[in-house]
C-alpha cells in the first residue's frame, strides 16, 4: 500500500512539476471548451442571399422582403443579370440565389402554382441545403397565406423538439463536448507515461524497484483519472453555471460514467504508451487513436449516416456509449437503468483495454 | 565531414551552398529515419481522408424514427407505407406513444411521427388532422433534417394523394426548385475530402516541423548546429525546403487519392493547386519553426501546435462549420487562421475551377502569413544565440 501510495505521488509529480506542462493540462482544455462552444454550430445565419428577379411584381417583391426580414440571412444582393448571378457564386459573395421568372405574379394571381428558383453553391453543400431548408419554408408560408383553402386541404405537421424545445445548439455542443475533451486529455495523459520513463532511462529504475507490475500500472492510472473527473467536473459546472445548460439527471451517475469512461481511455493510453518507444511516438500514437475515436463516436456526423460496416465498428468506440450518456444526463433526465444499459459496454471495453495494456506492458518489459 | 566546415573560411561562395545542401542531406536522412515522420506524413494523412471520405457524412440516410399509427383507416396505411418506403428513414411502427418516448430516451430512435385518430376520416372531408413530428433535440442538426424531411415525406403522399382523387388546385401554392452547381448530388464527402486535404498540410507543414524542430532544441543538438558556420538564412532554409517538399508530395498523393477513390471532381489546374498548396505551406512552415524555436521542448510544442493549428484548421477555417454563423469574436479570430484562405480556394480549385478572383487574393494573405511567420523565426532563434 505505501509502495502504491508511493508510485501515486511520484506520477502526480512527474505530471504538474514543469510549470509548462501544468499549464498545458489546464489551458488548452479550457480554450477548447470555449473556442469549440462558440465556433461548432451547424446553424447558417448571418449569409447573404442573391436574388435575380426577372418580374418585378408585387408578389415577387413581398416573398424577397420576407427572406430579407428573416433572421438567417444577413443581407440581399441584387443580381441584375444570370451572369452577374453566375459571378456572384463563383467568387463566393452569395452562398445562393434566388431566381424569380418574369411570370411568377401573373401566376399567382391566376391562382396556379407558382415556382421560384433557387441556385445554391454545391462547395458548402450542407449550408447551402440548410438554406434551401429556410427559402422554401418561407415561400411555403406565403404560399399558404396567398391560397388558404388549399392548405387547409393538404393538412400540417405539428413539430415538436424534445429536450431542447429551441433546438439551441449550444446544448448539444457543450454536453458533447464534456466527452470529448474528457477523452483528448485523458489518452494524451496517459501515453505519455510509460513512453517518458523509457526515453528518460527512468523504466529500468522502475523495474528493478520493488514495485509489482500492477502497482505501476496502477500508478499511472491515478493522474489521468483525477484529471479527467476534475476536468469533467469543470465543464459540467461551465455548461451549466455560465452557458444555462440544463442538468436533469444525477450528478453521482454522471461521476460513475466518467469513472467507467476514463477507464477505458486510460486503458487505450496505457496501450499506445506501452507500444511507443519515445515522447514523440506515444503523442503520436495518441492522436491517430482519438482522431478515429472522435469522428466515429456520432459527435461529428451521426452514426446512422455511416455505412453499415462502420456503424459496427462504432460500438468499439467508448466514446460512443458515453456520448449518450451525458447528453441523456443533461438533457434527457436520463434514468439510471437507461445509462447502465450504455454503462456496461465501457466496463467492457475497459476491461479488454487494460489487460491488452497490462499484457503489453509485460511482454515489453524485456 | 562537417569539421571540414569548421576549420574553413565561413563566407565562400561555394562552400555556402555545399553547407546548405549537407545539412538538407542531414534533414533527409532524419526525415527517413524517423517513424514519427511516417506516421504524420503517410498514416495519418490515409486514415483522415478514409474517415473524411467513408465515414463523416453529412447526408442523411436511413435515420432511426418510429411511427405511431393511430388510425386504422386506408389512408393512414398508405401514409405509412410512404414513410417505410423513404430511403431517409429506418422505420419501426407502432400503435401507441409510450414505447416511442421510452426509445427516444435510450436514444434508440431520433424521433418519431404520430398519425393521429380519425386521420383516414380528415382526408376524405378535405381536412385532415395534423400529423404530429416530435424529434431529439439533443442532436438540434439531426432534428432540424427530420422535421423538414418528415414533413417532405408527407407533403409529397398528400399530392399524390389528391391526384389519385382527382381534387383540382392542389398544388401548393409557392414551390422551391433547386439547382446546386459543382455538386448536383449534394455529397458531403466534396467538401470534406479537401478540407481533410488542409488538415494534412497544416500537420506536415506545422505539427512534424515543430515537433522536429523542438526535440533538436530539448538535445541540444541544435546548439551545436548554431555553432557551426551556417548562416540563420541557411539554417531555416535547410529547415524549410524538405518539409516544404514533403507536404506538396502528400498533397499530391491526397488529391490523386481524392479523385481515384473518392470520385472527386478536380475542376482547376495542376498549376493552381501547387500555387494554392505553396502559398500555404510557407505560413504552415513557419508557424512550426516558430513554436518550436520558442517552446523547445516536444511535449508542450506538441500541445501548442494542436491548439495553434490543427484545431484552428478544424473549427475555424470554414471547413465544417459557417464562420458567418460564428459570434463577431471569433469571426474575428478567424482572420488570423491561414486555413480560413486555403479552404475556399481548395475547395473551387476542386469543384469549380480556376476562379482567379477566389485564389489570388488568397494566395497574396498567406504569402503575407507566411513572411510574418518567417521573421518571427528569425528573431525567436536569433535571441537564442546570446
Amino acid at each position: 500500500m505505501t509502495r502504491l501510495r508511493a508510485m501515486i505521488i511520484k506520477e502526480m509529480w512527474a505530471l504538474l512539476r514543469d510549470p509548462k506542462s501544468r499549464i498545458v493540462l489546464i489551458v488548452p482544455p479550457l480554450i477548447q471548451l470555449l473556442v469549440f462552444t462558440f465556433a461548432t454550430t451547424l446553424d447558417v445565419k448571418n449569409v447573404a442571399i442573391g436574388v435575380l428577379d426577372r418580374s418585378n411584381g408585387v408578389h415577387a417583391r413581398e416573398l424577397v422582403q420576407r427572406i430579407a426580414a428573416s433572421p438567417q440571412f444577413r443581407g440581399i444582393v441584387v443580381l441584375p443579370s444570370h451572369q452577374a448571378m453566375e459571378e456572384a457564386i463563383d467568387e463566393q459573395r452569395v452562398i445562393a440565389a434566388l431566381v424569380i421568372e418574369s411570370d411568377f405574379d401573373q401566376k399567382i394571381a391566376r391562382g396556379e402554382g407558382a415556382s421560384v428558383g433557387l441556385v445554391l453553391d454545391g462547395r458548402r453543400s450542407n449550408a447551402a441545403q440548410i438554406l434551401a431548408g429556410y427559402v422554401s419554408r418561407i415561400a411555403g408560408e406565403y404560399g399558404a397565406q396567398l391560397s388558404p383553402a388549399v392548405a387547409m386541404r393538404t393538412g400540417e405537421a405539428q413539430v415538436t423538439h424534445w429536450y431542447n424545445p429551441s433546438l439551441d445548439f449550444m446544448w448539444f455542443t457543450l454536453p458533447s463536448l464534456v466527452a470529448i475533451i474528457v477523452s483528448v486529455a485523458g489518452i494524451a495523459i496517459t501515453s505519455q507515461s510509460v513512453a517518458r520513463e523509457r526515453e528518460l532511462g527512468t523504466f529500468d529504475q522502475l523495474m528493478v524497484s520493488p514495485l509489482r507490475v500492477h502497482e505501476i500500472l496502477i500508478g499511472m492510472m491515478v493522474p489521468p483519472m483525477l484529471v479527467g473527473i476534475f476536468n469533467g467536473t469543470l465543464f459540467l459546472l461551465v455548461a451549466t453555471l455560465a452557458f444555462g445548460v440544463p442538468f436533469t439527471g444525477s450528478f453521482a451517475l454522471f461521476i460513475l460514467s466518467i469513472f467507467l469512461f476514463q477507464l477505458a481511455l486510460i486503458g487505450l493510453g496505457l496501450l499506445v504508451s506501452s507500444a511507443s518507444m519515445t515522447q514523440q511516438q506515444a503523442f503520436l500514437g495518441s492522436f491517430i487513436v482519438t482522431i478515429p475515436l472522435i469522428l466515429l463516436s456520432g459527435y461529428a456526423a451521426p452514426i446512422d449516416n455511416m455505412p453499415d460496416w462502420l456503424q459496427i465498428l462504432t460500438y468499439a468506440d467508448p466514446i460512443r456509449y458515453f456520448l449518450v450518456i451525458v447528453q441523456g444526463l443533461f438533457l434527457k433526465g436520463m434514468p439510471a437503468a437507461i445509462v447502465f444499459q450504455h454503462l456496461w459496454p465501457l466496463a467492457v471495453i475497459a476491461a479488454i483495454s487494460l489487460s491488452a495494456a497490462a499484457w503489453l506492458f509485460r511482454a515489453r518489459m524485456e | 565531414m562537417s569539421e571540414g566546415d569548421k576549420t574553413g573560411p565561413p563566407v565562400l561562395q561555394g562552400s555556402s551552398r555545399r553547407r546548405l545542401l549537407a545539412l538538407m542531406v542531414k534533414e533527409y536522412a532524419q526525415i527517413r529515419r524517423d517513424p514519427s515522420t511516417f506516421l504524420i506524413a503517410f498514416a495519418m494523412p490515409m486514415l483522415l481522408l478514409f474517415l473524411f471520405g467513408y465515414a463523416i457524412s453529412l447526408d442523411p440516410r436511413a435515420t432511426r424514427i418510429a411511427l405511431v399509427v393511430q388510425d386504422e383507416s386506408a389512408a393512414a396505411a398508405r401514409l405509412s407505407q410512404a414513410y417505410v418506403h423513404s430511403p431517409y428513414f429506418h422505420v419501426k411502427i407502432m400503435r401507441t406513444v409510450q414505447p416511442a418516448r421510452r426509445m427516444m430516451q435510450q436514444g434508440a430512435i431520433r424521433g418519431f411521427v404520430v398519425i393521429p385518430p380519425e386521420f383516414g376520416k380528415g382526408v376524405a372531408s378535405g381536412r385532415p388532422a395534423p400529423i404530429q413530428i416530435v424529434t431529439d433535440g439533443t442532436q438540434p442538426n439531426q432534428a432540424n433534417f427530420i422535421a423538414a424531411y418528415a414533413d417532405g415525406v408527407r407533403q409529397s403522399w398528400m399530392a399524390q394523394e389528391m391526384e389519385t382523387r382527382g381534387v383540382r388546385g392542389g398544388a401548393p401554392g409557392i414551390d422551391v426548385s433547386q439547382r446546386v452547381w459543382f455538386n448536383p448530388g449534394l455529397q458531403s464527402r466534396f467538401f470534406l475530402v479537401p478540407g481533410s486535404i488542409a488538415i494534412v498540410m497544416t500537420m506536415i507543414g506545422t505539427l512534424l516541423t515543430a515537433l522536429v524542430v523542438a526535440r533538436e532544441w530539448e538535445r541540444g543538438t541544435m546548439e551545436a548546429l548554431l555553432a557551426t558556420p551556417v548562416r540563420m538564412s541557411e539554417f531555416i532554409a535547410s529547415k524549410v525546403v524538405p518539409y516544404f517538399l514533403l507536404g506538396l508530395a502528400s498533397m499530391a498523393v491526397c488529391t490523386i487519392i481524392a479523385v481515384v477513390a473518392f470520385d472527386l471532381p478536380f475542376r482547376g489546374s495542376i498549376f493552381a493547386l501547387l500555387l494554392i498548396g505553396s502559398a500555404f505551406l510557407l505560413p504552415a512552415l513557419g508557424l512550426g519553426l516558430f513554436i518550436s524555436a520558442t517552446t523547445r521542448n516536444q511535449f508542450v510544442a506538441s500541445q501548442v501546435a494542436l491548439l495553434a493549428s490543427f484545431l484552428p484548421t478544424f473549427l475555424l477555417s470554414g471547413f465544417i462549420f459557417e464562420i458567418a454563423s460564428m459570434p463577431w469574436p471569433i469571426q474575428a479570430l478567424s482572420y488570423a487562421v491561414p486555413a480560413r484562405y486555403l479552404i475556399p480556394a481548395l475547395q473551387t480549385v476542386f469543384m469549380a475551377g480556376d476562379v482567379w478572383p477566389i485564389i489570388l487574393p488568397n494566395v497574396a494573405i498567406l504569402l503575407g502569413f507566411g513572411a510574418g511567420f518567417f521573421l518571427l523565426c528569425f528573431r525567436a532563434t536569433k535571441r537564442s544565440l546570446d
